[in-house]
């Protein structure tokens, strides 16, 4: 193990890095060179963290959902450390999104939170995943914390097109669109220094968040090897 | 075959166990008729407002009395190790997941069919006209809720604090389900039909067929352990 260990560690030094060095880049691309809304001003360059946080997070549920899947199917303790690690990396990044939105729409909006169906959503999509980490840490054996996890995990992820659906209906079959359209990415009239600026800092975002998923992998693998060797040597 | 003939059977064996001690039907009958007088105390229920918090609150008391029945769901499987023999019998996890889901629903219909007249007679709602399109509504998010909540039931069954850790698992993933029951049911009372609240109809049956089928497929692996 401990032979394995240095080039993994060298290699996940330079992921991070990069990630540092890719974030930084993308932040003086968003909050130096690129222009200002012209509707929104300032303001709108929280943006360029927004987006990929949310997107993000939605990757890393889809992860959990590969993880789970995988874990049900093969038995395999590293599928299940990654989900687990998924679904914290997941409401980390997902608790972001939503504090980012929130100080964006005070300026924007005049409100911290309205009950949009987007914000709804996220909101939602929080509380499932939260429940997730709750239930894990709620069961003590480890292997059936993993199965019922990983069940939940799948379910969750199922759910997720019909929580969507369920809320937008929800907001559109009663209340004519509102305020939220400005925030709808208009492609056609968008400064091509804010595309850069936002696809920098997606990729920034993208390696910070394999970094990040790296080290909580570990950790997990970690952890497996204490259990391994209490079962071993007693005590 | 042997699918539905196990669930029967076990069905069998859940609602004989039910008739001789009549735990939880007896508890949740009152649970939900107990909400209803709370309600009333809570919110100012003025006739004509009634009816557009009607949907809102019948959920809520179903929601609450329906948490209570999937917390006992496995109770008897729990005591004395039954699970372990059921699970040593040459049976499908499917069939067990079938028949659990099935027990819970017989449940909360038998409650559902005393609570939503009897609502309608303590709030003085005259709309007993519109009572079969009501249950029909209720009839599909309860078997939503039912299969949904039988699973979540079922993870949760070693954990710690479980009574309180299902509804935290369970109630974000039941949105769909609340949103849907509650709009079709505001839409009929307030225009007698569903109208163009059909869609939320089909979203309700995608949510029962999708979970229904999941459940089946991997209640082996739930309970396995």
């Amino acid at each position: 193990m401990t032979s394995r260990l240095r080039p993994i560690k060298k290699r996940k030094g330079i992921l991070g890095g990069l990630a540092l060095v890719t974030v930084l880049f993308g932040l003086y691309r968003s909050l130096v060179v690129a222009p200002p809304d012209a509707y929104q001003g300032e303001v709108q360059r929280i943006m360029y963290l927004h987006l990929p946080s949310i997107l993000i997070a939605y990757l890393s549920y889809f992860l959990v959902f590969i993880g789970s899947g995988l874990y049900l199917w093969k038995r395999e303790k590293r599928d299940d450390i990654l989900a687990y690690a998924a679904a914290e990396l997941g409401v980390l990044f997902t608790a972001l999104t939503i504090i980012e939105g929130s100080i964006w729409g005070r300026p924007t909006w005049g409100v911290w939170w309205t009950w949009d169906a987007r914000l709804t959503l996220t909101a939602i999509l929080l509380l499932v995943y939260v429940g997730y980490l709750m239930l894990r840490s709620l069961i003590e054996d480890e292997n059936r914390a993993a199965t019922a996890a990983a069940v939940l995990g799948i379910i969750g992820f199922l759910d997720i097109p019909l929580i969507h659906m369920s809320v937008y209906w929800w907001r559109t079959l009663h209340q004519p669109p509102s305020i939220l359209r400005p925030d709808k990415l208009p492609w056609e009239n968008v400064h091509p220094s804010m595309l850069i600026a936002l696809a920098i800092s997606f990729v920034g975002f993208l390696l910070l968040y394999f970094y990040l998923l790296s080290l909580r992998y570990r950790l997990g693998e970690m952890r497996q090897e204490i259990i391994a060797r209490r079962l071993t040597r007693g005590g | 075959m042997t699918l539905l003939r196990q669930a029967l059977l076990l069905l069998w064996k859940d609602t004989l166990l039910e008739l001789r001690r009549r735990d939880s039907l007896l508890t949740m009958f009152f649970f939900g008729t107990l909400l209803l007088f709370v309600f009333n105390f809570a919110f100012d229920l003025a006739p004509d407002k009634i009816a557009t918090m009607a949907p809102g609150l019948l959920w809520l008391a179903f929601l609450f009395t329906g948490t209570l029945g999937l917390a006992q769901l496995f109770q008897a499987e729990r005591e004395n190790h039954c699970l372990d023999a059921l699970l040593l019998s040459p049976l499908e996890g499917g069939a067990l997941f079938l028949a659990k889901a099935a027990f819970n629903l017989i449940l909360m219909v038998l409650v559902e069919i005393v609570v939503i007249p009897l609502f309608w007679i303590l709030f003085n709602l005259r709309l007993w006209n519109l009572l079969p399109q009501i249950f029909l509504v209720t009839l599909l998010g309860t078997i939503g809720f039912c299969v949904l909540g039988t699973l979540m039931s079922a993870i949760t069954l070693r954990a710690r604090a479980r009574e309180l850790l299902l509804p935290l698992v369970l109630f974000p993933l039941m949105i769909p389900v609340i949103l849907a029951t509650i709009r079709c049911m505001e839409e009929v009372l307030r225009t007698g039909q569903f109208g163009d609240q059909v869609a939320w109809l089909r979203l309700l049956l995608g949510f029962d067929v999708i979970f229904l089928t999941a459940g089946v497929l991997i209640f082996d692996w739930v309970i396995e352990s």
